[in-house]
């Protein structure tokens, strides 16, 4: 019946928008709310300070699609910006590029082991990563002698705090890493290997795909994105720290779910995580110009997990 | 014979789609009643409005005449209407008398009192000739016997109506002269079998009657005794079915693949034969006797212990499918959902998987042309679809299963493995997938097929081997295929 297939199709499209709606509907309540909120000034800052977590919502929308998770993402930050402070020291004079490259290799040979740990190992991936979570933390603790390494250089420092035409570098690194997931997710075989694996693991493997190697890529990944947010927080806060990274994990999740990622794998993309990372950014920066604690945002960012988690599960009964 | 059950003027719509058109439905206290149709004819359906997973839109159902309302399956339990359904979902971990009492488990203030659970069970057990032992676990035990503990669970409720949809999907002979011993045994007793199958000739040795639905329409009844095999099958599909096997002609060529000596300790031993391109070889065998896994060990997805497989000449690595991929072989496993098809993803993201790299230009996914090659092979295997972006999982059985062909054909492969291809699809599209099966043949694919359908085997397969016990007992040429010669060799008997 044509009239049925029209309406689901609209039901569908009506779903899939919600968030953006959500979105919408968040930014201009805060409007209205506070004139402070809307100003160029104020929006950019909540865009800056979306990046990393926009950054890391795109590694874990990856492993969350194939069917996994990444629990140690936090832990990996504090690693590599611990890392990329010590080579990026002014004392030590080494180019921009030393301490740049050695946090995307540490962040890539955390990422390998996370992934052969959890592929040709068989542990699963919440116990692997959940382990690597408190290893990866100690050995930044180690390193870092449990203390923040300061004095990095100006150029360094800049990597995170500078202009370009007027919009915050964070910004690019977080459209170009978004343009570039978006390209592989939707446009590669990878890609679509890593919907495949995740709808149905036994059945890609059984189509000839080598499963085990993806999921080490795609954990890799996870660790460089990780390893790039090490460096950009290290200058961000012109000093490494051990003990930053906290949470980032679970933010990342959030955002990724509340952007309509299924956490048995094989649905989502990254449009809908990029969504999610902003409602969380907004909802953030617009609470705290309101002036509410942190402690109340804290259960808001709770609750909204739970509605974005409650829309999405009814729209897809009614289909 | 008093009617025990009667369902009057059901009608249900699903999202605008009327699915039931005004059915009725009675069956009579005692007597083994065939519900049959084809898939998508309605007659879950009808069964689930029964069992109280969802209302009817209008209509009513009486029970002994008088009228009832089955709100939830706990409800029709306690009303005395049981069903054992199709995909079988026991508690793997629990062991049987934990599952047969799952629910109403006996117990003293909240403790459960396991002797006594265990005691009925092995008392029910027996009663029904099942020699399982209560304490076994369910994830130890095959899909056949989980059938019958589900079959014991579901006579347990004691009652008077009892529902059992595909049955014997997953048992092999004795175990089904064991089910219908069961089942003449409640009948005896004044219980009422409503049985849904599409095996015809189990139906007419066990029912009494039959009701036959058609797209959500009653169409026929009666006494199962007055009806004929053709007029049964017209009336479910609606059309003259003369052909149901295509004429095999396909020319018999090379040796493709051959196995020899292939061995899994506790699987097969020894093992050896050849395959040649444009052959239907088959291989038959009772459950249980290590058809599937010969052809998953094959395929890579297990490693032999010992014996070699070599195609065209080559020999084949072991324990890999990419390589078997590679190797141009394709394999259709038996169940399709978990093994086959990934039911989150689209129509074209399942037919285009195994091409996808082949497809693509450096790793980057050329849309428009896996766009047209889902299309074209979407058009010619019928495939019925809205449109390619369809989620797999709302397909019915039958267009599934073409669609894990459809994925398979697109890799072109020399050698094509099917496993029970046609299980739990309906005669129409069994037709069709009989067709396609015979075009693999025609167009040179060495084609190796496991299959329990006797019908099947007789009316594809130029040969047949038959395993017994895991070890090759025997081959039929065309010539010799047979009811009972297969069954003698499968049985084991020289």
């Amino acid at each position: 019946m044509p009239g049925a297939i029209g309406t689901k199709r609209i039901g569908i499209l009506l779903a899939k928008a919600g968030i953006l709606w959500a979105f919408l509907g968040l930014f201009i309540i805060l409007s209205i709310l506070s004139p402070a909120f809307i100003t160029p000034n104020n929006l950019m800052n909540v865009v800056k300070q979306m990046s990393v977590n926009g950054i890391m919502g795109i590694a874990m929308t990856f492993v969350l699609i194939l069917g996994g998770i990444d629990l140690s993402v936090g832990s990996l930050i504090a690693l590599t910006s611990v890392c990329a402070a010590f080579f990026a020291r002014q004392s030590l004079e080494l180019p921009l590029i030393v301490p740049i490259a050695v946090s995307l290799l540490v962040g890539v040979a955390a990422g390998a082991i996370n992934g052969f740990g959890i592929a040709y190992v068989g542990i699963s991936p919440f116990i692997m990563t959940l382990a690597m979570m408190s290893c990866l933390r100690g050995l930044a603790q180690v390193l870092s002698n449990g203390t923040p390494i300061f004095g990095l250089s100006k150029q360094f420092n800049g990597i995170a705090n500078g202009f370009v035409l007027g919009i915050p570098n964070l910004v690019y690194f977080l459209v170009v890493i978004l343009i570039i997931g978006i390209f592989v997710l939707r446009k590669t075989v990878f890609g679509k290997w890593v919907y495949a694996i995740g709808g149905n693991e036994v059945s890609a493997r059984l189509s000839g795909i080598n499963t085990r190697w993806i999921k080490v890529v795609v954990y890799m990944s996870s660790g460089l994105l990780a390893g790039v947010c090490g460096v950009l927080m290290a200058s961000r806060i012109t000093s490494g720290s051990p003990i930053i990274g906290v949470g980032y994990e679970l933010n990342a999740i959030s955002a990724a779910v509340i952007g309509g990622v299924s956490m048995s794998g094989g649905t989502g993309n990254l449009l809908g995580t990029l969504v999610g990372a902003l409602i969380m950014g907004v909802i953030q920066n617009g609470l705290d110009i309101l002036g509410v604690s942190a402690f109340y945002q804290q259960i808001i960012q709770g609750l909204i997990i739970m509605v974005a988690v409650f829309l999405d599960i009814k729209s897809k009964s009614r289909i | 014979m008093t009617r025990v059950l009667e369902m009057k003027g059901i009608v249900k719509s699903f999202s605008g789609q009327i699915v039931l058109h005004s059915v009725d439905f009675e069956v009579m206290e005692g007597e083994v009643h065939a519900l049959i149709g084809e898939n998508g004819a309605g007659k879950s359906t009808l069964m689930k409005i029964l069992m109280g997973e969802f209302p009817c839109d209008k209509g009513e159902i009486l029970l002994r005449s008088a009228p009832i309302g089955v709100v939830s399956p706990a409800a029709a339990l306690n009303l005395g209407i049981a069903m054992i359904h199709q995909e079988l979902s026991p508690v793997p971990d629990m062991n049987i008398a934990e599952n047969i009492f799952l629910g109403r488990e006996p117990n003293r203030f909240g403790v459960v009192n396991t002797r006594k659970q265990e005691n009925q069970t092995a008392e029910l057990l027996s009663s029904l000739g099942l020699g399982f032992d209560p304490r076994m676990k369910m994830r130890d035990l095959s899909v056949a016997a989980t059938q019958l503990v589900e079959t014991a669970k579901a006579i347990s409720y004691n009652s008077r109506i009892l529902i059992m949809d595909e049955p014997t999907s997953a048992i092999n002979e004795a175990e089904v002269r064991k089910l219908f011993d069961m089942i003449r045994l409640l009948r005896s007793r004044g219980v009422a079998v409503i049985y849904i199958s599409h095996k015809i000739d189990e139906l007419f040795e066990i029912a009494d009657r039959a009701t036959i639905l058609r797209d959500g329409r009653r169409v026929a009844g009666g006494q199962m005794k007055e009806l004929t095999r053709q007029q049964l099958i017209s009336l479910m599909v609606g059309r003259e079915l003369t052909e149901v096997f295509p004429k095999v002609n396909a020319t018999v060529g090379d040796v493709v693949m051959t196995v020899r000596g292939l061995t899994r300790r506790h699987e097969f031993r020894d093992v050896s034969f050849d395959l040649h391109a444009g052959e239907i070889l088959g291989i038959g065998g009772l459950m249980g006797a290590g058809r599937t896994e010969i052809v998953s060990t094959i395929f890579g997805e297990r490693r032999p212990d010992a014996g070699e497989v070599r195609v065209r000449g080559r020999a084949l690595a072991a324990g890999s499918t990419r390589e078997a991929v590679q190797r141009r072989i394709a394999f259709v496993p038996e169940d399709r959902k978990n093994l086959g098809l990934n039911l989150s993803g689209s129509v074209a993201d399942n037919l285009s998987i195994v091409v996808e790299g082949r497809l693509s230009n450096a790793g980057v996914v050329r849309k428009r042309t896996v766009e047209k090659a889902v299309d074209r092979m979407i058009a010619t295997l019928s495939i019925k679809v809205e449109s390619r972006n369809q989620r797999v999982g709302t397909l019915s059985g039958g267009n599934q299963q073409k669609v894990v062909l459809g994925k398979w054909l697109l890799s072109e492969p020399d050698v094509v493995i099917l496993d029970e291809p046609t299980r739990g699809i309906d005669v129409g599209a069994k037709a069709e997938i009989y067709r396609l099966i015979g075009q693999l043949a025609a167009s040179g694919k060495a084609v190796l097929m496991i299959s329990s359908e006797m019908p099947e085997i007789m009316g594809l397969c130029d040969r047949v081997i038959v395993l017994h016990g895991g070890a090759l007992i025997g081959e039929l040429s065309r010539a010799e295929l047979s009811q009972e010669n297969l069954m003698t060799l499968a049985s084991g008997m020289n």
